[in-house]
């Protein structure tokens, strides 16, 4: 509330623009994409690069590069929880789990097709969020850390204890789908079908954060009593923020599913929850090409690393400090001074 | 009246803030709200904006019972205000400020959002315009890219204000709009609240220590002391009030000196 300190005025030099000169080489690069006839050049080469790769790569590249552009679909999505909306979540995993589940359960155990377990999924990931967000959206955010962190190891426990689930075996021999007669079985199919995922996240992430939610969830981030003071639900707000992001979990764990045939608890353990926030926070929160490249990195990082054989996760580990070191606010470039 | 208190009490932890206030806006008006520091000015616009409940009493925007809804209901039924420190969003740009306050007049949700539905575009283009115009009035138009905290402190506080007339409100509240500012901006802001009703039709309820702008722009001033309403008329039978100088001996302040 109102504190009753004087006004500091903090007068600014009024005739500055506002924006900062690009100085380090990827704010250079950025920069020169500034103008949308450069951005779609961009955009347009990046996936001529990523639809030409599986045909001038091994199979062992391509099976790495799906699961890098399965974490850009889950990155995005914690982003919009933790990098838009500013909410701690140390179990985002459980979302992933869940869509994975319900869709490896219906196809499997009840031989529903799998395009029309996709919206049960949804739904089941939805309500998840609601669940987890609706009592704990009003706590702390350091209490948020912990609620979350348990809600993940309890969707863990649970999958691991049912019979349903498979128990700590988990579900095998989960059907590969077809879609209009083309059976996605490879994995150059299940690479295409990640490309485009990514893809859709990407659009989905640019289209939320340039509209009124997006906006909102900046507004409660910044300053929780001042977006109320402008009519904005920052309960409401923030729960969207939850389920917008388990829902981009859930698609992400449905097709990682029907990718791999078989799913077990430890799939979706707490490291994985952590990896995936390290990712978010490593490119920058709240910046899609940051948190786009952090899913990269996370992903490509240990595998580019692998020479180094045992040693190669401590390499890994002191490169992540460093860069936490000297770019504490992520690797993306800031887009204002 | 559209704005009425009855009765209104709050107290922390014993520590009586307001007791039993009776008080009401009439719509179209310029209304002030006095007192020396600590009479629960702030306070007050705190429960009518709903962060504070009140532990007794009624309050109503045109009829409508307010006292038990969220900040954020209130704002939606008519009430803006702005912040005694303001209170701009950090990293964020003017116009992005000012959109802020369209939120409540507008609805799409994250599908229509993904999609770009054609009425998702249309209500982000009337926002727009809206968060233009309201800019435009304020005196701000060609500042709408600029981090609102780069711009000057009297700038900021015309952002609030901006912010503010975005929720399209029948009542604006401001805590103390002239702090900090120097006389030529207060001069300005005189010009600008008469705006806000003449040309807008939103009643003003201001708190200030400026009495000569208060004295100047008011057409109903209510005194506030310790928490108790002592009185209320038009600026001139207020300043030569007895209760009230008595209420403000002791202030050193020289701007209070009636
Ligand atoms: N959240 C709170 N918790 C406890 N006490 C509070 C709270 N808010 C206000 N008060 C107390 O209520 C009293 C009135 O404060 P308020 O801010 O309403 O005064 P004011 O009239 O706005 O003063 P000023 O002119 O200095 O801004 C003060 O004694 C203050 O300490
Ligand atoms: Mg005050």
């Amino acid at each position: 509330m109102d504190k009753h300190s004087p006004p500091t005025p903090t007068d600014v030099d009024e005739h500055d623009s506002g924006r900062a000169k690009p100085r380090n080489p990827l704010q250079k690069l950025y920069a020169a994409f500034e103008s949308p006839g450069r951005r779609r050049a961009l955009h347009l080469t990046i996936l001529a690069i990523l639809i030409v790769t599986p045909w001038i790569s091994s199979q062992y590249t391509t099976v790495i590069l799906t699961n890098a552009l399965l974490y850009v679909v889950l990155c995005l999505g914690l982003n919009i929880v933790v990098g838009y909306a500013g909410l701690l979540d140390l179990g985002y995993a459980a979302f992933f789990a869940v869509g994975a589940y319900t869709v490896g359960i219906l196809t499997q155990q009840f031989g529903v097709n799998f395009w029309a377990a996709i919206p049960f999924a949804l739904m089941a990931a939805a309500l998840a969020g609601v669940i987890i967000g609706g009592p704990t959206l009003r706590l702390r955010s350091d209490y948020l850390a912990i609620v979350t962190l348990g809600f993940g190891e309890i969707v863990r426990f649970t999958a691991r204890n049912l019979e349903i689930t498979g128990g700590a075996s988990g579900l095998s021999h989960i059907p590969e789908p077809s879609l209009f007669g083309w059976h996605i079985d490879s994995s150059i199919d299940f690479y295409y079908v990640f490309v485009v995922l990514a893809v859709l996240a990407y659009v989905a992430s640019q289209r939320l954060f340039d509209s009124r939610l997006g906006r909102a969830w900046l507004y409660v981030r910044h300053d929780e009593d001042a977006a109320e003071a402008m009519g904005i639900n920052r309960v409401a707000t923030k729960l969207a923020a939850y389920v917008t992001g388990a829902i981009f979990g859930a698609i992400g764990g449905i097709f990682f599913s029907v990718n791999l045939g078989a799913i077990s608890p430890e799939s979706f353990s707490f490291q994985q929850s952590v990896l995936i926030l390290l990712a978010v926070v490593l490119g920058g929160m709240g910046k899609i090409p940051g948190v786009i490249l952090g899913a990269f990195i996370v992903v490509l990082g240990p595998e580019l690393l692998r020479d180094f054989g045992t040693l190669r996760l401590l390499i890994f580990a002191v490169l992540l400090l460093l860069i936490m070191l000297f770019r504490p606010s992520g690797i993306w470039p800031e887009k204002r001074s | 009246m559209l704005l009425q208190l009855k009765q209104v009490s709050l107290s922390f932890a014993g520590n009586t803030v307001l007791h039993e206030v009776d008080f009401g806006v009439a719509a179209g008006r310029i209304h002030s709200l006095i007192g020396p520091n600590g009479a629960g000015k702030t306070s007050m616009f705190n429960v009518i904006t709903g962060f504070y409940r009140p532990q007794q009493g009624d309050i109503t925007l045109d009829g409508e019972q307010i006292v038990k809804r969220k900040p954020h209901a209130v704002t939606r039924l008519g009430i803006a205000r702005t912040f005694q420190n303001v209170r701009l969003f950090r990293e964020m740009s003017v116009l992005e400020n000012v959109m802020a306050g369209q939120h409540c007049r507008s609805r799409a949700g994250a599908l229509a959002a993904i999609l770009r539905l054609p009425s998702q575009r249309a209500e982000e283009r009337r926002i727009l315009e809206t968060s233009l115009e309201c800019l435009d009035f304020v005196g701000l138009m060609g500042h709408q890219d600029r981090l609102a905290t780069n711009l000057a402190y009297g700038h900021q506080r015309r952002v609030e204000i901006a912010r503010a007339l975005a929720t399209e409100p029948k009542l604006l509240l401001l805590d103390e709009p002239a702090a900090g500012l120097n006389s030529g901006e207060k001069q300005a802001l005189i010009e600008l609240i008469r705006r806000i009703r003449d040309e807008r039709g939103v009643a003003v309820l201001l708190i200030e220590h400026d009495m000569s702008l208060v004295m100047n722009v008011s057409e109903r001033i209510s005194v506030l002391d310790h928490g108790s309403l002592i009185t209320e008329g038009d600026p001139h039978s207020v300043q030569n009030d007895p209760k009230v100088i008595e209420a403000y001996l002791g202030q050193d302040d020289e701007e209070l000196a009636l």
